[in-house]
Formats: structure tokens, sequence, C-alpha cells
């Protein structure tokens, strides 16, 4: 019953021309702080939170079809461009990979070329062919034999230090014993200090070991152990080995010093057969008891012998 | 017209609360659309013409009070000085109430002359204090008067007609 405001009797509150000069003056007292004082910023923020989601109503039309044609123009060209990018990467990655193990050959290449001519021996290269199935034989088959002028006996190594020694030789190929191999035993020094010692390999792993190493002898985890050339075998200064750990139990007379080799033993697949090393002259018979240094000797010739 | 001409008299159709403050929420939405350049001259004040509906069809529930708070509301919607909408709205609905009686008597088109006095006066009121405030007068802006005036036909029909559909639902139901 809205509309009947005719009848005046009704308490209907201050007349409009009241409630108009009430309002009005509000207004201008409001118009007057805020332009002289800016007093009302907190009371324009409180009253904003009401007429915010109107007005982000109202711009989101316009912000919806900018961001739909951004996205629209934006998803065709990326495509494009991706498709683009991906033939382009296709066709690089190949020649990409070709690279890469060609520079990985090269850089190898190149490593044994400088070892050659630092050393000052004569050697050629081989490749690996086969390697043992035995898993307690560390042996692998390399593609140069008897024919490539190979003998019993020549040492193997990689461009880091000594992989192993040849123990057989066929027509076109021959067989390398790794230092790796159980028992095989190769004269090193610490280079360090010049200790003499050697260092065996423990067969199962690819592991070398210490033996006959006295529990108060001068060696740390992490010395370098290199040929020391002393059974005339293995020419001198070759890296071999670095010590790993060491276990000193004062109830036995020796330390247990584990080694790691140097070389790729069970990596590389390129070769460096070592030939016309210098020739020891011959060790008299008469002598006594070999010291531990002879001991290799003896063994290696002797395998040389069985094989 | 003619439509009007057989329309139901203004008692016969209720308006509710949430009604009448979507069609104030819906006002301030089209003002607060991203108006540019010319059209931002030509924008026609579609509150100014909401709450003049109001004024006109439910004086004693939307009246000078409502229509200040509204201005309150468009002062922070439109950044303006605080007051300045408010001030011009108040004008408006001191106009709406006064002459409610008359301007329901005109047809639409009769009532668009009446309407046009006061929107220019609500439009001055503003024009005033920005001179007040600022120092200068923009007249383009009385364009805006111009198209509020002219939009007044179509959306007091629009309402009209809305509210005429619950009347008819209503009815219908019964």
């Amino acid at each position: 019953m809205d509309s009947t405001q005719s009848f005046q009797f009704f308490n209907r509150g201050p007349s409009p021309v009241a409630r108009l000069v009430f309002f009005a003056v509000l207004s201008l007292l409001l118009l007057f702080v805020d332009a002289r004082y800016r007093y009302l910023e907190s009371t324009r923020n409180a009253l904003s939170v009401l007429v915010s989601p109107i007005q982000k109503l109202a711009t989101l039309p316009s912000t919806l079809w900018q961001q739909a044609s951004g996205f629209f123009v934006t998803q065709r060209s990326l495509t494009e461009e991706n498709l683009t990018l991906r033939q382009q990467h296709e066709r690089d990655a190949v020649q990409l990979a070709q690279w890469h193990a060609v520079q990985q050959e090269n850089r190898h290449l190149h490593s044994l070329m400088a070892l050659q001519q630092r050393g000052g021996f004569n050697a050629r290269f081989a490749e690996i062919v086969y390697a043992e199935h035995d898993v307690f034989k560390r042996r692998v088959l390399i593609d140069k034999g008897a024919d490539a002028g190979v003998e019993v006996g020549q040492v193997v190594m990689d461009d880091i230090g000594i992989v192993g020694q040849i123990t057989r030789v066929y027509p076109w190929l021959a067989e390398v014993t790794l230092i790796t191999e159980k028992d095989h035993a190769v004269p090193v020094q610490v280079l360090r200090n010049g200790l003499r010692t050697i260092v065996f390999g423990a067969g199962d792993t690819s592991q070398l070991s210490l033996r006959y190493m006295p529990v108060s002898s001068d060696i740390q985890s992490g010395d370098e152990l290199v040929t020391s050339g002393i059974d005339g075998l293995y020419p001198p200064g070759i890296p071999v080995a670095r010590v790993e750990k060491i276990e000193r139990d004062p109830a036995y007379p020796f330390a247990r010093v584990t080694c790691l080799p140097l070389a790729g033993v069970d990596r590389q697949r390129h070769l460096m057969i070592l030939s016309g090393l210098p020739k020891l002259p011959e060790r008299p018979a008469q002598e006594p008891a070999a010291p531990i240094d002879g001991k290799p000797t003896q063994d290696a010739a002797k395998k040389a012998e069985a094989h | 017209m003619a439509r009007f001409a057989h329309s139901p008299p203004e008692i016969q159709r209720p308006a509710s609360n949430l009604f009448i403050l979507l069609s104030m929420g819906g006002a301030l939405f089209l003002n607060g659309l991203p108006w540019g350049g010319i059209w931002l001259l030509l924008r026609p004040d579609f509150v100014a013409m909401v709450i003049l509906y109001w004024c006109m069809h439910k004086p004693l529930r939307v009246g000078i009070g409502v229509a200040w708070m509204v201005g309150i509301l468009a002062d922070v919607a439109d950044a303006s000085l605080f007051g300045q909408h408010a001030l011009a709205y108040t004008l408006l609905a001191f106009g709406g109430v006064v002459l409610h009686h008359r301007l329901q008597m005109f047809n639409l088109r009769q009532q668009t002359f009446q309407v046009f006095g006061i929107f220019a006066l609500t439009y001055a009121v503003y024009a005033l204090v920005h001179w007040q405030v600022n120092g200068y007068v923009i007249w383009p802006f009385f364009l805006g008067c111009l198209t509020s005036t002219l939009l007044w036909a179509p959306l007091s029909a629009m309402l009209q007609s809305l509210r005429q559909l619950r009347v008819d639902h209503a009815a219908r139901r019964q």
C-alpha cells in the first residue's frame, strides 16, 4: 500500500523538503571535507567493497575479450613456431648425437696419441672385440694378434693408466688379462713418497688390493700408485690405482689396503699395446731368496710360460 | 503507449526490495562499463534514470535517503568527490518524489519532457560542484543529459513490463 500517500494523517516522517535540505547539507559537508581535508579515504575504501564487485563485473566482458583474442593469436603463432622448432630440433638432434660420439672418440684418441708421444715407447692401438663371459675371469679379447706383432707379456693401457697384460696371442686376436684379475700382480710405487709395493687384482670385483703392507707403513687413502718399472715388464711411472680404504688391525701384521684402478679397466673400447720396452739384463741365477719385489716377476714369468 | 493505456494502475504492480536492489546494481554496472572517448560523453546516467523511476513509482520506498546512499556508492565507483553524486541524486529524488503524481498522469512521451528538466537540474548540480572544486566545466558533459532523457521512455517501459511479467506470473499461479 505504498502509493496511498495522499492521506496525510499517516505518519510518513519529515516532508520531502526537509529531507532535501538535510541530505543536501550532508552532501555539501561531505564535499567540503573531502575536497579540503581528504579525511574520508578509509570510508571510501570500506564502501568500495560494496561497489567493486559490480565494477569488476562491468569490466569483465572487455577484459575477457582482450584475453581471449590474445590467447588465440598467441596460441596460433605458438603452434606454428613450435612445429618449426620441433622439425629443426629433429634435424639437429641426429647430427648432435653423431657429433657427440665423434667428439668423444676424438678426445680419447687424442689422449692416446699424446701419451704415446710423451712415453717415448712404441704403441699400437687396438679395440676390444670380445669380453670374457666368465664372471671370475677378468679378460678381454682385442683385435690385434700375432700378425700385428703382438707378443705375450706386452702391457696394455688406456689414456690414463695400466689396463692389463697380453697373456695369449691368436693370429688375429690377443687376450688381455686385466689388472683386476685375481692374483694378477703389478709392482707399483706410491707416487707421494716412493714406497714400493705390489698391487694385486681382487678377481671378483673391479678392485685391487695391496698385500704385505706393514701396519706402520706410510700410506694414506687417496695416494696414487704408479708402476715402479722394477721388474722390467711395465714401463715406470704409469698410473695404476688410487688407494681407497685402509684398515689397520693390530692383530694382523699387514694392513688391508683397498685400491681402485685409475684406468677405465671396464669401460674403454680403445686400448694401447706398448711394445719395444728396453730389456733388462738377465737376473743372476745364484741370487738368494727373492725379495718381495722379485715375486711378481716370477709370477708374471710363470703366467707367461703357462700360457 | 497503447499498452500503458490498458495497463493496470501502479498500485497493482508490486516491486520487491530485491528487484529494486537489482535494478540499482544493474544501473551501477551499466555506468561502470568501460565507456571511452565520445561514448563516455554520450553515456546516459543509468543510475539517475533508475532512481528517478523508483522515486516516481514507489516514492515511499525509494526516496531522497536511498538516492543519497546510492549517490555515495556512485561517488565511490566513479572515484569522484564524496557527495558529488549524492547531492545531484538528492535533488533528482526530490524532483521525482514531489512531481510523482503529475508525472504518473502523463504518458511516456509527455513524461520525457518533464524528465528532461529534472535530469538537467541533476547534471547542472554535478557540473556546478565540479566547477567549484576544479574551476572548469566540460560542456559536452551535458550531452549525457540528452541521452538519459531519450532513454527514459525505453527504460521506463522495460522496468514496467518486467514488473508486469511478475504480476502476470503470479496471476497464472492462482
